[in-house]
């Protein structure tokens, strides 16, 4: 036997231009041009756990994503990683959608892609950070979920407790195929593409499915499909006084202080 | 007389033990269902649990369902979920909070999308609106850039479903002579519906102050960088016998651990000093300690958000700056 893994991998800005990102004030949307993009970072995680599951029983490992053309620059990343497969979800219906209607398309991709075993998310994306979409695809295939995943222990092929970080603390979770799991960044260490592994990659062709071609159901995808939506954005307005203590770092220095004190901080 | 569909909390256990976010949800649970004219009612699920019902009715909730099952004593993921989702479908009500620990991130996107709503994740505010005299739902988080917030909706599909983090909201006074009602529900479980079966949960002790406890919290932010490292934050902190903490650059250079995130995605504090340093002040972060007593930033870019949001501002390199400030605190504290 040998097991069809299915990895969710999101394209994100990278979080070291997040202070340049602004909000649109008219249309309310993100403004993220020449942010360079990344693989969301726990996403690199879901991948490599993959890629480690299938060289312990074989099988295969095929990553999806939903985004803009562009998102077939982590898909590539991915295969010079040596995944087998990748899949692009890829349609403008798809955009403006909120996490329900980011899973609707994902699970219908997965579904329309045939058998699956194992599927493998982040925990949380940078740009989102819900952790919402993995368990939303899971209830959509009626599959359970864990999140928070840490350590998977495989009793056998198709058994596996793991392990899933409380805040202090840990829950053991038994579990039999097919089941999602959400994975944190302590679960592995990602490994770097081989020149073979890129080389390979360029070989390999990315599949890119519209909604037509998933099934996806009516009404469930992209902002009209989605059941939250932006209503307003507004200035947080803060109560204090923003007080900026001027001159030489020493003198600012002794200054602060003594408003600490005035203060009674210290 | 309370009518329409009511106000939800979950409130989770652990051990038997009500977690802090549920019964702060239920503070604004109150607000909410008081400014709506309806019910606040919770949803308590686990075994035995009798006298976490009667804290929650004095805290404020008019109904507490009451689910127990040994078998659900500890969290099970799909039980949970089934049993939450069929309520929902029972009742109908008009909104549903879930405080944002690990477990109620694990639940609360499972049951929306169950019953097909929306959900926000990490409220820092909550407040009713109205549209064309309809009331509704307001769920604030924070937005990119400078000091701005988003206001998200749930237009059409019920309920309303948000997540609040632990320590966003204050909790609310205690009142033993509130009454509500207790409905005991038995659903229907099977051994076959644990499709995941929590075997065991381990619950470890803090090591050291958590930063939510600390009176003194120094965070640091990737301006650290440029020091090499979280070093001077640490020193800084050692003379004010603080916590330390920072944002999540420095969570990603692992200089300080998850735990040790301060906002949006981590921790939300209200020390009586906070002073940040290195950090622009994104609304991500400062959302994490915007009700701490006295607020201190130290960042060499005049224009940062973080001065917005203080009340002390000190502009220039922190390697300049802490060197002296360790030095003048050493002398008054
Ligand atoms: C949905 C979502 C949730 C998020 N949740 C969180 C969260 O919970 N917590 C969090 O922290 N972030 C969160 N973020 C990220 C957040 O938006 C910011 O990217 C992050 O807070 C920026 O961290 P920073 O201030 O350390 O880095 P930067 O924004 O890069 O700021 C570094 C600062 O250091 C200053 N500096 C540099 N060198 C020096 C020097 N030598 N001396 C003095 N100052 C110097 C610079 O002027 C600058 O202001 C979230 C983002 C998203 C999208
Ligand atoms: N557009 C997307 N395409 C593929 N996978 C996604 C997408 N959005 C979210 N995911 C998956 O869901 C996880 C959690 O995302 P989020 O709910 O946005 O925090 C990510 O780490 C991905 O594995």
């Amino acid at each position: 036997m040998s097991l069809d893994i299915v990895v969710c991998i999101k394209q994100v800005p990278d979080p070291e231009y997040f202070s340049k990102i602004t909000i649109d004030p008219v249309k309310q949307t993100i403004r993220r041009e020449g942010i360079p993009t990344i693989i969301n970072p726990l996403d690199k995680h879901a991948l490599e756990e993959g890629l480690k599951i299938k060289e312990k029983f074989s099988g295969k490992v095929t990553a999806v994503s939903m985004g803009p053309p562009s998102a077939r620059e982590v898909l590539e990343e991915a295969l010079a990683l040596g995944i087998d497969d990748a899949v692009l979800l890829c349609d403008r219906a798809f955009a403006g959608a909120d996490t329900l209607a980011t899973a609707y398309p994902l699970a219908s991709g997965i579904k329309k892609l045939g058998n699956f075993d194992l599927i493998l998310c982040g925990n949380e994306t940078v740009d989102g950070a819900t952790g919402q979409v993995g368990p939303q695809i899971a209830e959509l295939l009626g599959i359970p979920h864990v999140t928070f995943v840490n350590e998977i222990e495989w009793a056998n092929e198709r058994d596996l407790i793991v392990k899933s970080t409380l805040e202090r603390g840990y829950m053991k979770l038994q579990v039999t195929l097919p089941v999602l799991l959400s994975v944190v960044k302590e679960i592995n260490e990602p490994r770097l593409p081989t020149v073979l592994g890129i080389m390979g990659a360029t070989e390999k062709e990315i599949k890119f499915f519209n909604a037509k071609d998933i099934d996806v159901p009516e009404g469930t995808i992209g902002l009209a499909g989605s059941p939250t939506r932006v209503a307003d954005v507004f200035e947080h307005k803060s109560k204090r006084k923003g007080e900026i203590i001027e001159g030489l770092p020493e003198d600012a220095v002794k200054r602060a202080v003594k408003r600490l004190r005035e203060l009674k901080a210290i | 007389m309370k009518r329409g569909n009511p106000v939800w909390v979950w409130t989770e256990q652990r051990n038997n033990r009500l977690m802090d976010v549920g019964v702060e949800l239920l503070g604004k649970g109150l607000e909410l269902s008081e400014r709506l004219n309806v019910k606040l009612e919770t949803i308590l699920i686990g075994n035995q649990t009798r006298k976490l019902a009667d804290e929650l009715m004095a805290y404020g909730a008019d109904t507490v369902y009451m689910i127990e099952d040994p078998r659900l004593q500890t969290y099970q993921s799909d039980v949970y979920a089934n049993v939450l989702a069929d309520l929902i479908k029972e009742h109908s009500p008009e909104i549903l909070l879930i405080g944002a620990t690990n477990i109620g991130m694990d639940l609360a996107p499972r049951v929306a999308a169950k019953v097909e709503t929306g959900l926000t994740a990490h409220c820092v505010d909550l407040y009713i609106d109205e549209d064309n005299g309809i009331p509704y739902l307001a769920q604030v988080v924070p937005g990119w850039g400078g000091n701005l917030m988003v206001k998200i909706v749930c237009p059409e599909k019920r309920p309303q479903m948000a997540t609040v983090r632990p320590g966003v909201l204050e909790k609310p006074a205690r009142n033993e002579s509130r009454k509500g009602e207790i409905v005991k529900v038995t659903p229907d479980i099977k051994d076959g519906d644990f499709k995941v079966k929590t075997i065991e949960m381990v619950e470890e002790k803090a090591v050291g102050i958590p930063i939510e406890e600390a009176d003194t919290v120094v965070a640091g932010g990737w301006g650290l960088f440029s020091a090499g490292g979280f070093k001077p934050v640490e020193e800084l902190a050692e003379v004010l016998g603080a916590a330390v903490g920072g944002t999540r650059p420095a969570v990603d250079k692992e200089w300080i651990s998850d735990d040790q995130m301060i906002g949006q995605s981590g921790k939300t504090i209200n020390p009586k000093l906070f002073i940040s340093v290195g950090a622009s002040g994104a609304m991500h972060f400062t959302t994490g300690f915007l009700r701490s007593k006295v607020i201190m930033a130290i960042d060499q870019n005049p224009d940062a958000p973080i001065f917005k949001v203080s009340d002390i501002g000190l502009v220039g390199d922190l390697r300049e700056i802490l060197p002296y400030l360790i030095e003048e605190l050493k002398k008054v504290v």
